[in-house]
């Protein structure tokens, strides 16, 4: 059998497969969640894996999650990344997720969701807000986070991001230094992202999943906002479609 | 469907503009309402009512004004039907639970401001609800401070009278309410022109404690493991009842019941088995607001409770029957309204209890604490409120929203995912 974990965020779009065939693949979402679930069964074709076929069990989540037609189960992002945190960190721990839209707090205990938080509508906190200072900076997210490593924390008071992105251009305006701009825009995010944290009683481990899960340097100032380690996770982008994959398999018993 | 154009254009009503409201309603009710299966034929009232929502009534409120009544609209249920009746006028609930409405409401108050407020301002400013047109006099209260602004600007288009409602509930805040609802008996009095007799006011408080019975009963049988009756669909009643003719109202409710009750000797449920029971609680959910209704029965979930306005707080509790002196019966009418448990007051510890104790009557898997954006009170509620049910025990899911249509994709991925959490 075939176990796949389709995890289509607004950002990126994750897939894990597990069983017969092991294999794992990001790529960007676009601007149609159709098409690049088109894409990700033509992908999965390339590697042997039909997802049409009697011996393949799709698990579609993710906030494009209703655009995956041939998913067998649709599962919310909370749930999948709960199960695929819990993969990475054992059965008590907490997943801070920062995602390109939304950022969720999931606490899992013996292994299930007890609890969970997600940011409001608004982008703050979020990957979408550091994506857009970069592009403000001209540099890569990769670069934002190099650059604010040595650089001193401007303050960006602003919990909006188009506000926030008038305080840059000011910065930007008075001639401040690139470096801290860049810490202050880091800076910020993770305040936002500890304070939503921190409304919820972190235990057990604590694990940072989505697209910026594997930033030492993120989950370094992360981790002074909060007053407790988060761990940085290797393949943490992958964890929702890791989630998905495994409750897949685990549905099909 | 009669033609109301003519009602409408006599109530200096923006015709235009109406249209587009009249041109949408019927798509959203059709989409959250006759997409439910196997529900109650007692709800074909409630359907035509709804569907002619501002026509039957209105009109039989213009009729009733013909013939030298007067109709009192109303923003909240502290404030005391019974009087209102009891003088031979007519209340009807005025509360905006539409986007529509909104931008009207911008228009003149702060953005943020919550939804209720700037809906009830922009329908009435706007001239696109026939209820706001027809009220002949408004009574607002002082419940938040946003209310005790907007009043100052309604009450430069339309008579508005404010009843001072306390903020604490100690021997002397009764006694105060009861002040304020003798000096509203004289203020509906003199608008009227009717004396309110003790004879009068006792028909009114078995009249409109007869509305709270029947919601009662309504309530009571959602109580029941097989769910005879949606949670959408007890809200529409639930929000019907603020407006539509108190005797009828009781009448088809009762008879609803009726049907009801039969349902459950069968074993007839609206849901499957093992459907997670929400309790909603929190902010009121004013026609035709039923958005996380509508989200939480589509997502796997049944609503079972509504601790709301459009809810409990609306008919627990009944008026005294027995008195016979008007002092007596506005002690009693006092008494009665000073047992709702709203945010503005403090403390409020008493709402927590009512909330822990529906959720056991209605044997809630989870509660979802719902807050209309901006209302301060209970959004600041909330942190004790979800504090209690977390110590008890109680899923709990928080969930701040408008009227809006913009975030429903987010809330129906809070609201799945807390039901799949129950589920497990």
């Amino acid at each position: 059998m075939d176990y796949v974990g389709i995890d289509i965020g607004s950002t990126a779009s994750k897939v894990v497969a597990r069983g017969k065939k092991e294999l794992e693949f990001v790529l960007p979402t676009g601007w149609s969640s159709k098409e690049t679930t088109h894409t990700i069964k033509e992908k999965l074709k390339e590697n042997d894996i039909d997802v049409l076929s009697e011996d393949t069990r799709v698990v579609a989540t993710g906030y494009g999650r209703v655009a995956v037609d041939f998913a067998d189960y649709v599962i919310t992002e909370i749930t999948c990344h709960a199960r695929g945190g819990r993969e990475m960190a054992g059965d008590h721990c907490s997943i801070i997720d920062v995602g390109g839209q939304d950022t969720k707090v999931i606490l899992v205990e013996n292994g299930m969701v007890q609890d969970f938080l997600m940011n409001d509508k608004c982008s703050a906190g979020t990957g979408k807000f550091l994506e857009i200072m970069a592009n403000r900076l001209g540099v890569t997210l990769q670069e934002l986070f190099d650059m604010a490593d040595t650089g001193t924390v401007l303050p960006i008071s602003s919990l909006c991001t188009v506000f926030a992105e008038s305080e840059v251009i000011n910065y930007i305006g008075e001639g401040r230094k690139r470096e801290d701009i860049a810490a202050g825009v880091v800076d910020s995010v993770a305040a936002k992202v500890a304070q939503l944290s921190q409304k919820k009683s972190l235990a057990g481990r604590i694990i940072l999943t989505g697209g910026l899960s594997n930033s030492q340097y993120f989950t370094r100032i992360l981790s002074e906002k909060i007053g407790r380690e988060v761990e940085p996770t290797e393949r943490g982008r992958y964890a929702g479609a890791l989630g998905a994959a495994l409750l897949a398999e685990e549905k099909s018993r | 469907m009669a033609d109301y154009r003519k009602m409408w254009e006599e109530l200096g009503m923006d015709l235009e503009t109406h249209d587009q409201l009249c041109a949408v309603l019927p798509q959203a009710f059709g989409d959250v309402y006759l997409s439910q299966e196997n529900r109650p034929e007692g709800m074909d009232y409630y359907n035509m009512v709804v569907a002619d929502i501002h026509g039957i009534r209105p009109a039989e409120l213009i009729e009733h004004q013909k013939k030298g009544g007067k109709v009192f609209g109303t923003f909240c249920v502290y404030v005391p039907d019974e009087i209102v009746f009891a003088a031979g006028a007519i209340a009807t609930g005025l509360c905006g639970g539409s986007q529509f409405w909104v931008p009207g409401g911008e228009k003149v108050l702060p953005t943020n401001t919550c939804p209720l407020i700037k809906a009830s301002v922009g329908a009435r400013l706007d001239r696109t609800c026939p209820f706001f047109r027809i009220a002949d006099m408004y009574v607002g209260e002082t419940t938040c401070d946003g209310k005790k602004k907007a009043w100052e600007i309604l009450g430069e288009d339309v008579p508005i009278h404010i009843m001072d409602l306390p903020q604490m509930k100690r021997a002397k805040d009764i006694k105060a309410w009861a002040e304020e609802i003798e000096a509203f008996k004289k203020v509906v009095e003199d608008f009227t022109g009717n004396e309110i007799t003790a004879e009068k006011l006792a028909g009114s408080i078995k009249l409109i404690n007869g509305k709270r019975r029947a919601l009662e009963r309504l309530y009571e049988l959602r109580k029941n493991e097989n769910l005879p009756i949606s949670g959408c669909d007890a809200l529409l009643i639930s929000q019907i009842a603020f407006y539509d003719d108190p005797g009828r109202f009781t009448q088809m409710t009762n008879a609803l019941c009726e049907e009801l009750e039969q349902r459950v000797k069968d074993g007839v449920s609206v849901v499957p088995a093992g459907t997670k029971r929400i309790l909603l609680t929190g902010t009121p959910l004013a026609i035709p607001n039923w958005k996380l209704h509508n989200i939480v029965e589509t997502s796997g979930g049944a609503v079972v409770c509504e601790e709301m306005c459009t809810g409990t707080r609306y008919f627990e509790h009944l008026v005294d029957e027995s008195k016979t002196e008007v002092t007596d019966q506005i002690n009693a009418l006092a008494d009665r309204y000073m047992n709702i448990n709203c945010a503005c007051f403090t403390p409020n510890a008493r709402r927590i209890d009512d909330i822990l104790r529906l959720a056991k009557e209605y044997k809630a898997d989870g509660i979802i604490d719902v807050n209309l954006k901006f209302c301060n009170l209970y959004d600041t509620e909330g942190y004790l409120v979800e504090r209690a049910l977390k110590e008890a025990g109680i899923p709990v899911l928080g969930i701040e929203t408008d009227y809006t249509d913009s975030d429903a994709q987010q809330l129906r991925t809070r609201v799945s995912a807390f039901i799949e959490m129950l589920n497990n």
